[in-house]
């Protein structure tokens, strides 16, 4: 099945919701609309830290044109002394996310929704509730929520015996981190530090709800997830998930962001209060200040060496942002920093430390290009000072089949070796960089690596064969960046038809099985295998069909290039029944063709990603620009080769702005400064090179196609390729990101 | 304050439209005109997703007054293809895997078609600097870029 020869799969065929996105006929979340809809508008907090003493709507209510009023009263009641998880979310803060409760614990926190006759009117409302604040002092960064006299966020919140920010822990180990250290030729440590960065998709949030009569719920909205929207939304309201159908819009973007909910909850209660559909998009200016980010960061990354360059232990401790409400993604960089290598000493502790800014959102491989950072750079130094190559060393330490994760599992394949001899062997490595090409630039080369776990989990996939001899695949996952695509290959290739043939498309909540979230590198693993499933079973019911008009058994049938033949000369001889006539006497030979398969689908083996980097400073100006990048990674298979080189492409693209030019500013308030896209600076067209995707196919054997993840690795590695490169450029290491023009000036006036 | 009557010409077909006297172009085009193929992705003309042509000039709708377009002609994406026939860059964008969410591709395609129109045979860096406007988190540009030059190319061909 795995054959490199294959029709289909491999090949770069149009996708099949391409024409409505070329076309602008394409219906994402905030084009949709509903008979009689009034829109929503949702209050924010104007303080970044507020005791919500009382919030008085009557105004608002009164107002002509409003139809109704919601605050978190309006929602389901979940206590802060016990937890209620979906998934790796909590209900306790993702409720309190979405409707503050008894504090507004960040500038721009909803803190009550209003639905009217048109947005003006909405807004109006929204201006005359009246919300009693106690304003309390507040606290942005890491480094000063973790101070002992620092404005405590939730007072229940205990660590170590004292109410605290820091909201929880993760420590994983091996062997022993004390006699590692001791048995090291060479042990370098840094601190690092990341700011929070925006995933930055170009579709705000949004959604349109109706709350019917009879108390059933329809949810159009773009998310990462129809049924975690339908999830959330009946936890948050208690509307059994049976009556609510969330259909999936097309979705404008995610990356890892659109796996919670905002909005929807919220547009529910103002729907059934007011009886009519409501409508409510964000802004940009609510999206950067109230969704997402990633998590910014505070990490110490100590590795120690012998001189050949065997890495015997390292530590790492990482302060990730949680935002206001508790849940950062520690086993990113816990579990991800060191585990490419084999390194018998390790110990690595995450701490989710709570400061009133957003509550953070998974953002691609969430947490690890913050380790990588800060691991890849330290690794970059030990190889500098041992006089190694970076890559060489990075091969001799590389982790092997059979080893124990650090995060617990037992290595199957392990092709980071692979993604490392690729970059070695490529003409970009070897090729000569002149590092002072003209007065005033400087040019440096970097390299770095990823690792990313990858994932399985829930999928379904329904197959049927049209009454005409077609075929409509019907998943269940929110195709993100072209994994319709990739199915209608697997689908097309098993079932032996041509491409045209095949249709897939997106149910909702209510017309396929439980599918889970698109995100962590898992939707085409799962999905590709779960159809294959699907397409086994309907071709086994094609050749029952034959098998019956020929009147001989099923096992002397075989399915080849869309037609049932019989297996060989001892099945007899007969014409071949090909799709369409087999379709044709579907009815008479016992009822429709087709075929739902729902599985929890395991052996997503782990993504290793190398990239190569060249930069060029102006070092009057501070401005690093990229010149040239190489990104290898085993992505297994390639099912439609155009759409993983675009996530490798886009990956890389936004690990660009991480590290050079994307952070959120504060004002003394505690307020975001730059919530707009011309201030939050995200790398355009201009400010950019192609990107060579290296796309290495070693066939995952635990899949039927062979494929590995893809999505999350590609954005591990570039922080610390981009700063080694800048390190190679200057002489100067840079720990701290976004490496932007007033910091790398301010860099190079500093010693060392 | 009562709207104000506007007649337009949209995709070449003649359009009338109330309009309140702030309200922005592309408030009314995915509004009251339904033409949401023309998309909002920051309603301060910071990344592109709403680029239309006004008498050919290329524009972000949110930054044109809905009364504006009196007297005009505006191009949005819906207008792009010839009936079932796609315009070179649409049809070479699906083919090149230049998108993937879709939803700066309106925006990025009328940039394109405006780029084109004004330079048939540009360099990658006079692409990269016609696209500047027009934000993508998805692609990191690359397969845009080279679907563009790949159309200038096609069409420069053809219309030897």
């Amino acid at each position: 099945m795995n054959d490199m020869s294959n029709k289909w799969i491999g090949t770069r065929t149009i996708r099949p919701d391409g024409a409505d996105k070329v076309t602008g006929r394409a219906t994402y979340s905030a084009d949709n609309t509903m008979p009689g809809m009034i829109w929503g508008k949702i209050l924010r907090s104007p303080h970044a830290h507020a005791r919500i003493r009382s919030i008085d709507t009557s105004k608002a209510e009164a107002l002509p044109g409003v139809k109704a009023v919601v605050t978190a009263k309006d929602l389901v009641d979940f206590p802060i002394d016990k937890s209620v998880m979906l998934g790796i979310q909590d209900m306790r803060w993702m409720a309190r996310n979405v409707l503050a409760k008894e504090k507004a614990l960040f500038h721009g926190h909803p803190v009550a929704a209003v639905a009217a006759i048109n947005e003006e009117v909405a807004a109006a409302a929204c201006a005359l509730i009246e919300v009693d604040y106690e304003v309390l002092p507040h606290v942005i960064e890491i480094e000063d929520a973790i101070k002992p006299d620092a404005p405590i966020l939730h007072e229940w919140n205990q660590f170590e015996g004292k109410p605290s920010n820091i909201a929880g822990t993760m420590v994983l180990k091996a062997g022993d981190i004390e006699k590692g250290f001791a048995e090291a030729d060479i042990v370098v440590e840094r601190t690092f530090t990341t700011r929070p960065v925006h995933q930055g998709y170009i579709e705000p949030h949004a959604c349109t709800v109706s709350h019917a009569a009879d108390g059933r719920v329809t949810i159009w909205s773009s998310s990462q997830g129809q049924f975690m929207v339908r999830a959330m939304t009946s936890l948050l309201t208690g509307i059994p998930q049976s009556n609510i159908r969330a259909i999936p819009a097309e979705i404008g973007g995610g990356f890892g962001a659109k796996t919670i909910v905002y909005l929807e909850p919220v547009a529910v209660m103002l729907s059934k209060k007011s009886g009519r559909p409501v409508k409510i998009v964000m802004s940009r200016d609510d999206v950067q200040r109230a969704t997402g980010p990633a998590p910014g960061s505070l990490m110490t990354v100590k590795i120690g060496a012998k001189k050949d360059g065997t890495l015997v232990a390292a530590q790492g401790t990482f302060y990730l942002q949680a935002g206001g409400l508790p849940g950062s993604p520690l086993r990113g960089p816990v579990g991800c920093s060191f585990a490419a290598y084999a390194i018998p000493n390790v110990l690595s502790t995450g701490y989710d430390v709570v400061s009133n800014r957003s509550k953070v959102a998974a953002y691609r491989a969430p947490g690890a290009p913050h380790g990588a950072f800060a691991t890849e750079s330290v690794l970059d130094e030990i190889a500098e000072k041992l006089g190694l190559d970076p890559l060489d060393m990075r091969v001799r330490n590389s982790a092997k089949p059979g080893d124990k994760a650090i995060y617990g599992a037992t290595f199957g394949d392990v092709t980071f070796v692979e993604t490392i001899d690729a970059i070695r062997k490529h003409p970009h490595y070897k090729a000569p960089l002149d590092k002072n090409p003209r007065p005033g630039v400087k040019r440096g080369r970097g390299v770095a690596s990823g690792f990313w776990y990858n994932a399985g989990g829930e999928s379904s996939v329904q197959v049927n064969i049209t009454e005409d001899g077609n075929v409509v695949v019907t998943t269940g996952h929110p195709d993100v960046g072209g994994s319709r695509a990739s199915i209608a290959n697997v689908v097309a290739e098993l079932m032996g038809i041509d491409h045209s043939r095949v249709n897939v498309i997106i149910g909702d909540t209510q017309t396929i099985g439980f599918s889970n979230l698109t995100g962590g590198s898992r939707v085409t693993f799962a999905s590709a295998m779960v159809a294959t499933a699907s397409c086994e079973k309907v071709i086994g019911q094609l050749k029952d069909r034959a098998a019956k008009i020929w009147k001989i058994d099923a096992e002397a049938v075989k399915w080849e290039d869309g037609m049932a033949l019989p297996a060989g000369d001892n099945a007899g001889k007969f014409p071949p029944l090909s799709l369409k006539e087999l379709a044709a006497k579907a009815n008479e030979m016992g009822g429709p063709i087709g075929t739902q398969v729902q599985l929890n689908t395991t052996g997503a083996d782990p993504g290793f990603a190398t990239h190569c980097v060249d930069v060029e400073v102006d070092v009057d100006l501070g401005i690093v620009r990229v010149l040239r990048y190489t990104a290898a990674q085993d992505v297994g298979r390639a099912l439609h080769p155009g759409y993983v080189e675009g996530q490798i492409q886009g990956g890389v693209v936004q690990g660009i702005g991480w590290a050079l030019s994307e952070e959120y500013l504060y004002d003394k308030n505690g307020r975001v400064d730059n919530a707009s896209f011309l201030d939050y600076r995200m790398p355009v067209c201009s400010d950019v090179p192609m990107i060579e995707a290296l796309v290495i196919e070693i066939p995952n054997s635990k899949h039927p196609q062979g494929v590995r993840g893809v999505g999350e690795a590609p954005i591990v590695p570039p922080l610390a390729a981009i700063a080694n490169a800048v390190h190679d450029a200057l002489g100067k290491r840079f720990t701290a990101l976004p490496m932007s023009p007033p910091k790398v000036v301010a860099r190079l006036e500093q010693a060392d | 304050m009562s709207k104000m009557h506007v007649t337009t010409t949209i995709n070449g077909e003649p359009m009338e439209f109330l309009a309140d006297a702030s309200s922005s172009l592309l408030d009314v085009l995915r509004g009251p005109l339904g033409l949401t193929g023309t998309k909002e992705g920051c309603g301060t003309g910071d990344c592109g997703a709403c680029s239309v042509t006004v008498d050919g000039r290329l524009m972000c709708a949110c930054l044109v007054l809905a009364v504006e377009a009196e007297g005009r002609s505006i191009g949005t994406i819906e207008g792009m293809a010839q009936g079932e026939t796609l315009h070179p860059l649409q049809q070479k964008f699906l083919e090149m895997a230049a998108l993937q969410c879709g939803i700066c591709t309106p925006g990025v395609l009328i940039s394109a078609r405006a780029l084109l129109e004004k330079n048939p045979d540009p360099t990658e860096e006079e692409v990269r600097f016609g696209l500047a406007g027009n934000l993508c988190r998805c692609t990191g540009y690359d397969k845009i870029v080279r679907a563009v030059l790949e159309t200038a190319a096609d069409m420069r061909e053809s219309a030897r």
